[in-house]
């Protein structure tokens, strides 16, 4: 990224922040172009961005409609796998016999391959959309769990011996202390959660389901209706792209001190 | 400035007791630190320990707080009879402002710790005596490093416990902010009993009313040299300079100048 020299002026910094995303989609849509047109690829391969655009537009209501569970199985997980990772992680930075019991546990669980899971979940919870945010859940289970069992850990000595001098209790240390002085640390674990979170959803939907955009993708697949499998996909694209912008805008206004949110990233 | 002009006032709560501290040792990984380090703190004196980085002067200090855990023995004992444990408040060289509370929270953290109601009116009274007021609503990303510094002084004397173990709290200011600091810092603890750790010499006679050195390994204490007058003294007085000149030779720079020349022929 090339940063701007120091005389240039404030409103073209701003305009070139704007119109970088447009100047890339416009690259990477005249790049998909020119591949079609160069290797003439047939649309059953590779459609042009046309034939997409065209599916877009005229299967919106279909799109939508099978959008609307992902989204929701994506949302649910996510807050549910986040709940459950914070969960787990307090207790294991409070007490170390927990956490000597806690861990190994978690490492080892991350031996397992959570797709093969999948077929799994959606047997002992059916095709709605339980299995799917279980899916979603334990795939972001681990990272918010270990991005807020470190923040947790870390908390600034300084901080633990002034709270004693003053006679903290050990809650209120947690509460007034550790816990906040986490957050950054669990709202980097949450962003990375935000942006894997729709790729459980989706395998769920490809295990057995019978809605979702996973599930237009595979049937979409199967009679060889490519535009569509692409048009699913640049609405999942889209959506994960708004998901991790609100959620990464919601963070840093609920954390206005943390270093990352005091100066921003050009 | 003279010494003149700040006559002694009459301190809130002047600390009635004295501290005996004997037959101190604390070892880290087997090796010891110090040992049999006995230290006297009078009732109200400002005492300031001066020594080379790494000799155990925060240890010291950290002793005398109990946040040292290990291999730590030693008796401390208040002559009022009571345990000094709970009645000392700790300033440490970083100001350990948390930055999700404005300079106001700040200062009210020890009652929110403890589950009391913070009392804004002394808080208040204790942000302007350290020149905050106009910054009580800010948070600390937005102070510049002595306001930081301020600002913790007003969290310590906000504790108003009758002890107060400083730890090295203005060597990261500009030396006009710092004789600044140690004036105000001087003011609002007279009465107190206030232990400094520093590795300034002149720090340390400007505000001392005892100035000791600690040197060697396992770490010694060396006899208090004891300036006149009340601080903050005048740092240009002959007999600070002389004192200096005296702190400076027990601190070992002679022994360095010597080994610079013997190096040299």
């Amino acid at each position: 990224m090339s940063i701007p020299a120091k005389h240039t002026p404030l409103s073209e910094r701003r305009l070139l922040k704007i119109a970088r995303p447009i100047i890339i989609i416009v690259a990477l849509i005249a790049t998909w172009q020119l591949t079609v047109t160069l290797t003439g690829a047939p649309k059953y391969m590779l459609p042009t961005p046309v034939d997409v655009w065209h599916t877009l537009i005229t299967r919106y209501a279909v799109l939508f409609d099978h959008a609307r569970y992902t989204i929701a199985e994506t949302v649910i997980g996510l807050f549910a796998g986040a709940t459950l990772g914070a969960l787990a992680a307090i207790p294991m930075a409070l007490f170390t016999p927990v956490r000597f019991w806690l861990m190994p546990i978690l490492l080892v669980s991350q031996a397992i391959p959570f797709f093969a899971l999948a077929p799994l979940l959606v047997l002992w919870l059916g095709f709605g959309l339980a299995s799917k945010i279980a899916m979603a859940a334990l795939i972001i289970f681990f990272p918010v769990t270990v991005a807020f069992f470190d923040g947790l850990a870390r908390t600034e000595p300084g901080w633990l011996d002034l709270a004693r001098t003053m006679g903290a209790s050990r809650w209120r240390l947690l509460t007034h202390i550790r816990l906040p002085a986490a957050l950054p640390a669990f709202a980097s674990g949450f962003r990375v959660a935000t942006a894997v979170a729709p790729i459980g959803a989706v395998i769920g939907e490809w295990v057995g389901s019978s809605h979702g955009l996973g599930y237009l993708m595979l049937h979409a697949n199967a009679r060889v209706q490519i535009d569509m499998v692409f048009a699913c996909l640049l609405i999942l694209c889209a959506f994960s792209i708004t998901q991790y912008f609100i959620v990464d805008r919601v963070l840093r206004a609920a954390l206005p001190w943390q270093p990352d949110s005091l100066t921003p990233v050009r | 400035m003279t010494n003149t002009t700040l006559t002694p006032a009459a301190a809130p709560n002047p600390t009635q007791f004295d501290i005996d501290l004997r037959s101190a040792r604390v070892a880290f990984g087997g090796v010891d630190i110090f040992h049999d380090l006995d230290l006297n703190l009078p009732a109200g004196s400002f005492t300031c320990l001066l020594g080379p980085s790494g000799v155990g002067k925060s240890t010291l200090l950290r002793f005398l707080a109990d946040l040292v855990e290990g291999d730590v023995s030693g008796n401390i004992t208040c002559s009022d009879g009571t345990p000094l444990k709970g009645r000392i408040a700790y300033m440490a060289q970083q100001d350990l402002l948390l930055p999700w509370r404005t300079v106001r929270e700040n200062v009210e953290l020890g009652a929110s710790l403890r589950g009391q109601r913070p009392d804004h009116d002394k808080a208040d009274r204790l942000i302007a005596e350290v020149g905050l007021s106009n910054a009580a609503h800010l948070r600390p990303a937005e102070l510049s490093g002595g306001m930081k510094q301020r600002a913790a002084l007003a969290r310590t004397l906000m504790e108003d416990r009758p002890v107060v173990l400083m730890d090295e709290p203005f060597s990261a200011l500009d030396p006009v902010n710092r004789l600044r600091l140690q004036e105000l810092a001087a003011q609002v603890l007279r009465g107190k009993t206030v232990l400094l750790v520093t590795h300034d010499p002149l720090e340390a006679l400007r505000l001392g009313d005892f100035v000791h050195v600690l040197r060697g390994s396992p770490a010694r204490l060396q006899d208090a040299i004891t300036p006149a007058g009340h601080s903050p003294r005048d740092i240009t007085d002959a007999d600070i300079l002389r004192q200096q000149a005296q702190l400076l030779r027990q601190l070992g720079a002679n022994e360095t100048a010597a080994a610079v020349s013997e190096n040299a022929q």
